[in-house]
């Protein structure tokens, strides 16, 4: 972030009027988000949807249904917990990651999303829900309690594949950080 | 309302945004799908977790400094058009 904010520094001269200044800034961070992740290494790359899935098509139907085990939110200040929301966010396509990241955790409206990434509304609607969906799907499969998992069948039929256990994807990040229990 | 319907409607249900007819069809539909209401749940549970998890904090001092760098900076370009 402070990249961007430097990068915002340099650039200020080309800042035009017509557009506001909270837009441009953040087009700025968005763009340097972008450049910070491109250069990490080693993490899973994601890949970007299909042409045309934004505009509609298939909502991926939820696997791992369950309550959560307490509440996360009263944990934010927990590193570990810092450090598995940083990852399941990493592990979204990039432009459904940008979106999530400005409309839910910067507050903007679908608009303002619209106008600083260049796409539609109909467009931060979708990709919006899918990065929901996604991030919600991988948080429940660490918090969510396996004794109160809905094992009705909440799925289409054909889809057999198997969820992974609730606390694996926590386990990998332990492995991944050194083995810590 | 089917499982799949909800699913297309979440993000107006969740950020509020759903007319209140609908919102009752939510309603009902959870009373007999509780699946549909865990997924809810979650989802708004996850959102509120992003919303408190400190991603990327600026810390306070590079904040201040930065923040007036830019106010120095726009009174120049300001000053410039002027």
């Amino acid at each position: 972030m402070q990249t961007a904010f430097l990068s915002a520094l340099e650039h200020l001269g080309e800042f035009r009027e017509e557009a506001s200044f909270s837009t441009w800034i953040t087009q700025i961070a968005a763009n340097a988000a972008l450049k910070v992740l491109r250069k990490k290494r080693g993490l899973p790359v994601a890949a970007a949807p299909a042409a045309g899935e934004d505009e509609g098509g298939d909502i991926p139907h939820p696997e791992f249904i369950a309550d959560w085990r307490g509440d996360p939110a009263r944990l934010v200040e927990d590193r570990e917990l810092q450090r598995i929301l940083g990852g399941a966010i990493d592990e979204l396509p990039e432009n459904h990651r940008l979106v999530f990241v400005l409309r839910d955790v910067a507050g903007k409206s679908v608009e303002e999303t619209a106008e600083a990434l260049g796409i539609s509304r109909a467009n931060v609607k979708v990709r919006l829900l899918r990065a929901r969906l996604a991030l919600r799907e991988k948080l429940t499969r660490v918090f969510g309690d396996e004794d109160r998992r809905q094992v009705r069948a909440h799925r289409h039929e054909g889809d057999d594949r198997k969820a992974t256990p609730a606390g694996e994807l926590l386990r990998r990040y332990r492995e991944d950080e050194g083995g810590a229990p | 309302m089917k499982c799949k319907d909800l699913l297309r409607m979440l993000n107006d249900y969740v950020d509020g945004d759903l007319d209140p007819g609908l919102c009752q069809e939510f309603e009902k539909h959870f009373a007999g799908c509780n699946p549909c209401r865990v997924v809810v749940d979650t989802i708004r549970r996850t959102i509120r977790v992003y919303q408190g998890a400190q991603l990327c904090e600026i810390p306070l001092d590079f904040r201040k400094r930065l923040h007036a760098s830019l106010r120095e900076k726009w009174k120049q370009l300001r000053s410039k058009k002027d």
